[in-house]
């Protein structure tokens, strides 16, 4: 696979394949994604609801068992670790989930819950945690002395996202999946979020991972764009040359549902009636073939590979749009 | 506006809470005509929900709503509970951001759908049924006659969200109030239920009001835009009129918010800081003056009214208004 974003990647996921199990059937969550993650990139990957980017970012942290593949963590492959080295791998890795109020304890004060991660990987000194939390409170933009005592449910859902981003960051992590981190979060919220994570990669010399739905909001943020659909990774590129000329039609699709607004751009009616078949039993050959103007035969019987179309631009399609 | 379908007029709900009064819509006025679509636009918490279930006649036992809510000639808040019932089920109908909101997730598709379009036109079963199935095509549901004997729970969200356009639809409403229809769904399917939404109001001539915190949303689909902030309607205009000429330092920040495609990654976002004022706390001034670039001396002290721009249609309120352009 030539997807190399870097000569020595912080990332590196090869040929991962995730599944589920229901009632006996199995869901092809994830199937044979390989990707890479330079360090201090931002790696955006978009796709709609069930196409598998929680997954990915879960099997990434190795909360969920792959079926095949690796996972390179800085050359380490996580798969393979067990019991103290993997605790001491995870310490560098984080996430931040997409529902912020949920992913708060309701009952533990704010302080308590930024010094959680602390206090798992060990620290015993509780001056130095305290320090650390106040250091880490007052980089998202909270007074420590103000929120430390107070507990969830007191916050604002952007408020709790800024606790939820400070909590992942107290062990100053390397590497952090963001899952959606502003989807929940109203246009005005989201804006500082997306401000406040970019001020704490530069910080924090972070590499993100950044999981959502939305193509403007990823754009925003990163480098490179991947794009998921039904399990499978469709295209992958430099965030600018991807949105001025995607390759894969699932790509241009979503670019064209996105709203503008600009009420002399009329809203075009091309986006086929549709929704992504089932994970249970994706179809043969190319998974977007159902939905997709420009499938024929071959695509019905042969799986796309992703190959390179332009400088740094990849996509999985037998009849690419450039 | 002499014809309009609807016109809410001095709309106020309050709603008793624990920390004190609540004032969740604040001297709201809009209308509607038919065949029109409005807009309304605002944050989370601004009263988007309140003002739409004020309009229905839907909210909460505790609420207390003072103005006027005509409808077709006759005024909704002074309708006897019977008679609401029905007006709702057959000119009146509501699509949720959530559809469970209005589906019955014990009762099959087709048996809501029959037992709405029977309850409120005289068809008989094999009748309703036809309608049915010939409703689901026209919300773009493939094999409708086999989805009749489906659970709502059997369906993906967007389809969900269509059934429930379809129920919404079945008695030939004349007003459509659509609560963020689309929130909970992706882009692709947001837009496939936006387009559903624009023809089938074409096609009845209904009058229609689609909620939204997105300002892209409304941009392309819309006749008028009522941009709300902490209950109260700030600046309302015909579309094109408010994204050429828009006046109001909200509407501006809002905008500027969105993350757009055509920016180069990694651009700080104009970011509106703070957060709206908490309702049960009103400030005396304009309640957007703590995070107003634009706000002086006079913000803090006076409430400024909506009141007309250079066109009658256009309203703003705000003391130092964004300058308008001056056209080539
Ligand atoms: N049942 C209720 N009792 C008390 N307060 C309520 C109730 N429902 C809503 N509110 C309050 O009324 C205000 C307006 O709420 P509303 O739900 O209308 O806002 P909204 O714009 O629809 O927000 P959202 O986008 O979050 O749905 C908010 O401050 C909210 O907290
Ligand atoms: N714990 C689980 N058990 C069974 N199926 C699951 C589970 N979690 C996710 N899935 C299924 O796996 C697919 C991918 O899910 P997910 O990664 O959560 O999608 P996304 O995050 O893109 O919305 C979906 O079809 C989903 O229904
Ligand atoms: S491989 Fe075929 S079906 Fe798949 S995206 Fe390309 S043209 Fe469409
Ligand atoms: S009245 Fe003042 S504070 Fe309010 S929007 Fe206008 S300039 Fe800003
Ligand atoms: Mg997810
Ligand atoms: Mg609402």
């Amino acid at each position: 696979m030539m997807l190399q974003a870097a000569p020595d990647p912080l990332m590196k996921v090869e040929n991962l394949v995730v599944e589920y199990s229901v009632g006996g059937k199995t869901i092809h969550a994830v199937s044979d994604v390989s990707l890479e993650i330079a360090r201090g990139e931002t790696l955006g990957l978009v796709g709609e609801s069930g196409c598998g980017k929680s997954t990915l970012g879960r099997a990434v942290l190795q909360l969920r068992q792959a079926v095949s593949g690796k996972v390179l963590f800085d050359g380490h492959d996580l798969t393979t670790l067990k019991g103290e080295a993997l605790r001491q791998m995870r310490r560098r890795v984080q996430l931040i989930f997409q529902d912020p109020i949920a992913s708060l304890n309701p009952r533990r004060r704010i302080g308590d819950i930024v010094a959680e991660p602390l206090v798992i990987a060990g620290v015993k000194d509780p001056e130095e945690r305290k320090r650390r939390v106040a250091e880490v409170l007052a980089a998202v933009g909270l007074d420590p002395a103000l929120v430390s005592g107070r507990l969830p449910h007191e916050f604002s859902g952007g408020q709790c996202q800024r606790i939820c981003i400070a909590r992942s960051l107290v062990l100053n992590p390397e590497f952090v999946i963001c899952d959606e981190p502003v989807s929940a979060l109203d246009v005005s919220i989201r804006a500082q979020i997306l401000n406040l994570l970019e001020e704490m990669k530069a910080r924090y010399g972070l590499t993100l991972l950044f999981i959502a739905h939305d193509l403007a909001v990823v754009k925003a943020v990163s480098d490179r764009v991947a794009v998921m659909y039904l399990g499978r990774l469709c295209e992958v590129g430099p965030s600018e040359q991807l949105f001025a000329r995607p390759a894969h039609p699932y790509t241009a699709l979503l670019i064209e549902a996105i709203p503008v607004p600009d009420p002399d751009v009329r809203p075009t009616q091309s986006v086929p009636v549709g929704e992504p078949p089932s994970p249970i039993a994706p179809p043969s050959g190319c998974r977007f073939r159902t939905r997709c103007p420009r499938a024929d035969a071959r695509c019905a019987s042969e799986v796309p590979e992703l190959r390179l179309v332009a400088t740094g631009q990849f996509a999985a399609c037998h009849h690419p749009l450039i | 506006m002499t014809s309009a379908l609807l016109s809410v007029e001095n709309a106020v709900v309050d709603l008793p809470t624990p920390r004190g009064n609540l004032r969740a819509v604040d001297h709201v006025d809009l209308a509607v005509g038919a065949g029109r679509t409005l807009g309304i636009v605002g944050e989370s918490g601004c009263g988007k929900t309140m003002l739409s279930r004020a309009i229905l006649q839907l909210l909460p036992k505790k609420a207390r709503l003072s103005g006027r809510v005509m409808f077709d000639g006759q005024d909704l808040t002074k309708l006897s509970a019977e008679k609401l019932r029905k007006l709702r089920g057959r000119s009146l109908a509501v699509v949720f951001q959530d559809p469970m909101t209005s589906l019955n997730p014990v009762l099959t598709i087709g048996t809501q759908l029959i037992e709405t379009i029977q309850e409120h036109l005289e068809l008989d079963l094999a009748e309703a049924r036809q309608r049915s199935i010939e409703l689901l095509a026209a919300v773009g549901i493939p094999a409708p006659e086999q989805r009749l004997a489906q659970y709502p729970h059997q369906l993906s969200g967007g389809m969900r969200q269509r059934v429930a356009i379809a129920v919404a639809l079945s008695c030939e409403p004349q007003l459509l109030i659509a609560d963020e229809p689309t929130t909970a769904l992706d882009v692709t399917i947001q837009a496939q239920i936006l387009d559903l939404l624009a023809r089938e109001q074409q096609r009845r001539h209904m009058a229609m009001i689609i909620i939204t915190h997105d300002l892209g949303v409304v941009a392309g689909r819309t006749d008028e835009v009522a941009v709300m902030y902490a209950g109260r309607v700030v600046e309302r205009a015909p579309t094109p009129v408010l994204f050429k000429q828009m006046r109001m330092p909200y509407t501006e920040a809002l905008l500027a918010a969105l993350p757009k495609l055509d920016v180069a990654p990694h651009t700080p976002l104009p970011a509106i800081s703070g957060r709206p004022p908490d309702p049960t706390r009103p400030l005396k001034g304009c309640s957007f003056s703590p995070r107003c670039r634009y706000s002086g001396e006079r913000c803090g002290a006076e409430k400024p009214q909506l009141s007309p721009a250079e066109t009658p249609e256009h309203l703003y309120a705000c003391f130092h208004p964004i300058a308008a352009k001056v056209s080539a």
